[in-house]
């Protein structure tokens, strides 16, 4: 036993001579970093999945979200798989930014990094389009009729405003249309239009479904715009040859690490939300 | 004093530079990786757009739980290659990998298992106590 203890030496051992990972210290606490902000959406999502789990109804992914720009409605989950497929592409291009990075190769990081830059753009874009027709909800809105709340897929106005034809939809395939619909349908009855932190029409018994998309979504979303804007500095000093002087690129290694991250949570963000 | 800790760093940050014949393998793999992960999403939207969760009289369709369990392996899937392969966390000390993954792993599923059992709870005992009446 007394010989472990002389062979070692204190003054190595402590001295900061290695690190037990054979890692950089930059990259070490970039890790640390993501393990928490991983923490932060995870704690966010399991809240989700509690508040899903306890209540009776729930929106359906592909009815919710069937849109697409310019084309209007009936296009289930196309566009969410647009965003999903250049987040994913915009990783593919960091992960070969950083590939450049370890070959020294200035021309190639340059090149690759700009892309990821668009590609972030694009997907926080998306995500804006995403939000405002997820505000403005759908064309006529809901409605609560004797059978419960229901959408109005179409609606046809006589003589002085009278409802002569209506076609109520009330989820899950369930539709009613002619008398049968109008026997239901009151128009003094409440309605409710698109989403906001109160209420929304895609479930209206739970209301918290949109202050859970917002605030999931919003986050992610600030993550994206901040990994845009990292990406950013480091291409300019890329440019400069900053890093070229370093005689390493540690630095697109790092912002690259926090790139992959959004896009890992958007692989979970899109399953619980959309797909789910 | 020399800082012998800032001149490890620097090592540690050149030993991870490579050759272009090393890259061309990794480029390779990056490929590899990038196909799998397009059509693994495509594979997801496909089952997500066409399997109703409900059936034609608007009850629940029974297949429903299977491809929502398809669902979450296909995600758990898609993430391990992003952080093994995109973030190189596969090819960094074992050590580490495990620092970072082991205690992340073990309080996610224990806040699952936590979370919703407790929601089963609320919902069977409360009876879905966010339903509002408007």
């Amino acid at each position: 036993m007394a010989g472990h203890v002389e062979n070692i030496s204190s003054e190595k051992a402590w001295g900061g001579d290695g690190s037990p990972f054979r890692i950089s210290y930059g990259k070490q606490w970039m890790w640390m970093f993501l393990v928490s902000d991983a923490l932060t959406f995870g704690g966010l999502l399991t809240a989700y999945g509690f508040a899903r789990h306890q209540a009776d109804a729930w929106p359906i992914g592909e009815e919710t979200f069937n849109a697409m720009p310019f084309l209007g409605n009936g296009y289930p989950l196309l566009y969410v798989a647009l965003m999903t497929f250049i987040l994913i592409v915009s990783s593919v291009t960091m992960v070969l930014a950083v590939e450049a990075a370890h070959r020294l190769d200035k021309k190639g990081v340059t090149k690759w990094l700009l892309l990821t830059v668009v590609g972030g753009a694009f997907f926080v874009g998306s995500q804006g389009w995403e939000w405002y027709h997820f505000i403005h909800g759908t064309h006529n809105g809901i409605t609560l009729t004797s059978e419960g709340w229901a959408t109005i897929s179409d609606i046809v106005y006589g003589a002085n405003n009278v409802v002569t034809d209506i076609t109520l939809s009330f989820g899950r395939g369930v539709e009613l249309t002619g008398a049968e619909a109008l026997s239901v349908y009151d128009p003094n009855a409440a309605t409710m239009q698109g989403a906001n932190l109160i209420e929304n029409e895609y479930v209206p018994m739970v209301p918290q479904y949109a202050d859970f998309f917002f605030f999931i979504t919003g986050f992610h979303g600030f993550h994206v715009f901040s990994g845009v804007v990292f990406n950013l500095i480091i291409l300019i000093n890329v440019v400069r040859g900053v890093y070229d002087k370093r005689g390493h690129y540690e630095m697109v290694e790092k912002v690259g690490l926090y790139w992959h991250f959004v896009d890992l949570v958007w692989v979970f963000v899109f399953t619980f939300f959309y797909l789910v | 004093m020399e800082r012998d800790d800032l001149i490890k760093n620097h090592e540690y940050s050149l030993l991870a530079n490579h050759d272009e014949e090393h890259g061309k393998e990794i480029r390779k793999k990056i490929w590899k990786v990038t196909a799998l992960l397009t059509l693994i999403t495509v594979v997801e939207v496909l089952i997500g757009a066409f399997i109703k969760q409900y059936d034609a009289n608007g009850g629940d369709n029974s297949l429903w739980p299977y491809v929502k369990l398809g669902f979450i392996i296909l995600t758990v899937i898609k993430a391990a290659y992003i952080v093994l392969i995109f973030m190189h966390l596969g090819d960094e000390r074992k050590n580490f990998k495990w620092v970072i993954l082991g205690p992340y792993i073990l309080f996610i599923i224990y806040l699952i298992f936590i979370c919703l059992t407790e929601a089963s709870y609320w919902n069977a005992v409360l009876g879905g106590v966010n339903s509002i009446t408007p």
